[in-house]
């Protein structure tokens, strides 16, 4: 069985090691075959994003060459799919490669669209690429006091990343000496602090405890950089210092273009993660069109499930589990402190009091996740 | 009403970035007419979601609970 992956983030490499793991006999004898078709040849760890961006994380450390990532036997190809053919079960890619599948797998991501939004792009600072990061990172040390406005799109990847920017700022220009000179405005596009009604329940007294001011209901409609101020779908507007967004996102072009699904995102079913109408073809992570968080976590559980499932297929023919929805976000409450949110289709989260404990095991998760992309953990 | 195409955005089980969340990012794809019915099993979209819609100034068209999830019908206006 030939099992083509495209994408090597988070859901195609977890998905790649974990299958490899299960199938090493398969792979040996030649009855299953797993290859990776990714556009770079490094994989990045996107959630460390966030620490750049305060200066607690330099951009080396997200990086691991994707090739030294992969178990032996997976075979990598850095060539991004062009056309998507799968009537004919055959992808083909940039280089003019044809790759011919038995099983394929989607993972390929999904990118920052902040043009969605007239002005945003030139005036605000982002921190979802290593450069935005850093560049945002450089701002944040010139700043000197003022109005600092957080702005969020729609959809947008990491639920938790607009509440945890916001308590890692507080924390930022505490340490520098300039809070009291500082005030932090903090927008959400729903009629609450957070999408999870419980993290609203724990965020709002937090955000009022640390003096932080907020509003809901409010969609960005555009920026005017002249005057400096945000203004809503809804009709207010925001006056701004420093502007920080997390933009909206869409999937990538390719995904448009082979007209797979509308803005990037794939139809998928929540439990089997096929492609709508499709049998042998799967998605993962950001790709998929599912009402759940864009997040690593999400593609990691999704991986899991899948790769049981396709190890089955190869095995007995069938699959054997459903995918339940579950995601797991640690949310960084500042600059020591975290909580975490675990939920699935069924189940929401109840999220605990923030803890040091909780903040250093998102640290250590951050060293350890070269492990689960590894298909360890 | 009966004779429209109505786009579904099945939002059953989305606790994040849950129904309200995805019915705006549904509604940017969507064209200027279009009928959008969310499906949610969270009983807060009965409230939630007029709210946004007439703050926004889109239309809403009906709501109603069936088997524990809530059928919301918007029509884009702008």
């Amino acid at each position: 069985m030939k099992i083509l992956i495209i994408g090597g983030g988070m859901g195609g490499t977890i998905l790649a090691n974990n299958l490899a793991r299960r199938l090493h006999e398969e792979l040996h004898s030649g009855k299953a075959r797993i290859t990776m078709l990714s556009a770079s040849e490094r994989h990045m760890y996107q959630p460390g994003l966030l620490y750049v961006a305060v200066g607690r994380m330099m951009p080396d450390e997200l990086y691991r060459d994707q090739r030294r990532l992969l178990e032996p036997g997976i075979e990598f190809h850095v060539d991004p799919v062009a056309e998507f053919n799968l009537d004919q079960n055959e992808v083909r890619t940039e280089g003019g490669k044809t790759y011919a599948y038995d099983v394929l797998v989607i993972a390929t991501g999904s990118r920052i669209f902040p043009d969605a939004i007239p002005g945003l792009a030139e005036n605000a600072e982002f921190f979802y690429t290593e450069e935005s990061a850093v560049h945002m990172f450089k701002r944040l040390q010139e700043f000197q006091g003022g109005r600092v406005v957080i702005a969020v799109g729609v959809p947008h990847k990491c639920p938790m990343a607009p509440l945890e920017i916001t308590f890692m700022l507080h924390d930022y220009f505490k340490d520098r000496g300039i809070l009291d000179k500082t005030q932090i405005h903090y927008t959400y596009p729903i009629g609450r602090t957070h999408s999870l009604e419980n993290v609203a329940k724990w965020a709002t007294p937090e955000f009022d405890r640390l003096g932080i001011s907020y509003e809901t209901l409010f969609n960005m409609k555009e920026v005017d950089g002249k005057g400096k101020v945000v203004r809503s779908e809804e009709g207010t507007e925001a006056p701004y210092d420093l502007l920080i967004s997390i933009p909206a996102h869409k999937g990538m072009e390719v995904i448009e273009k082979n007209g797979l699904g509308q803005s990037g995102w794939i139809p998928t079913d929540r439990h089997r993660l096929n492609m709508e109408g499709r049998d042998n073809v799967f998605v993962l992570g950001d790709t998929t069109n599912l009402p759940i968080s864009k997040a690593g976590s999400t593609a990691h559980f999704e991986a899991d499930a899948l790769a049981e499932n396709l190890a089955a297929l190869v095995k007995i023919g069938a699959p054997v589990r459903d995918y339940d929805g579950k995601v797991f976000c640690f949310i960084e409450a500042g600059k020591d402190r975290a909580t975490y949110a675990m939920f699935t289709y069924q189940n929401p989260p109840s999220p605990k009091p923030p803890t040091k404990a909780v903040h250093w095991f998102k640290m250590a998760y951050n060293k350890l996740y070269w492990a689960s992309a590894r298909g360890l953990l | 009403m009966g004779e429209e195409k109505v786009k579904v955005v099945d939002a059953t089980g989305s606790f994040c970035p849950g129904p309200l969340m995805e019915l705006i990012a549904r509604l940017k794809e969507a064209a200027v007419g279009d009928v959008l019915e969310l499906l949610s099993s969270d009983k807060g979209s009965a409230a939630d979601v007029p709210e946004w819609v007439n703050k926004v100034g889109h239309e809403m068209l009906g709501s109603a609970e069936k088997d524990g999830v809530w059928h919301i019908r918007v029509r884009k206006v702008k």
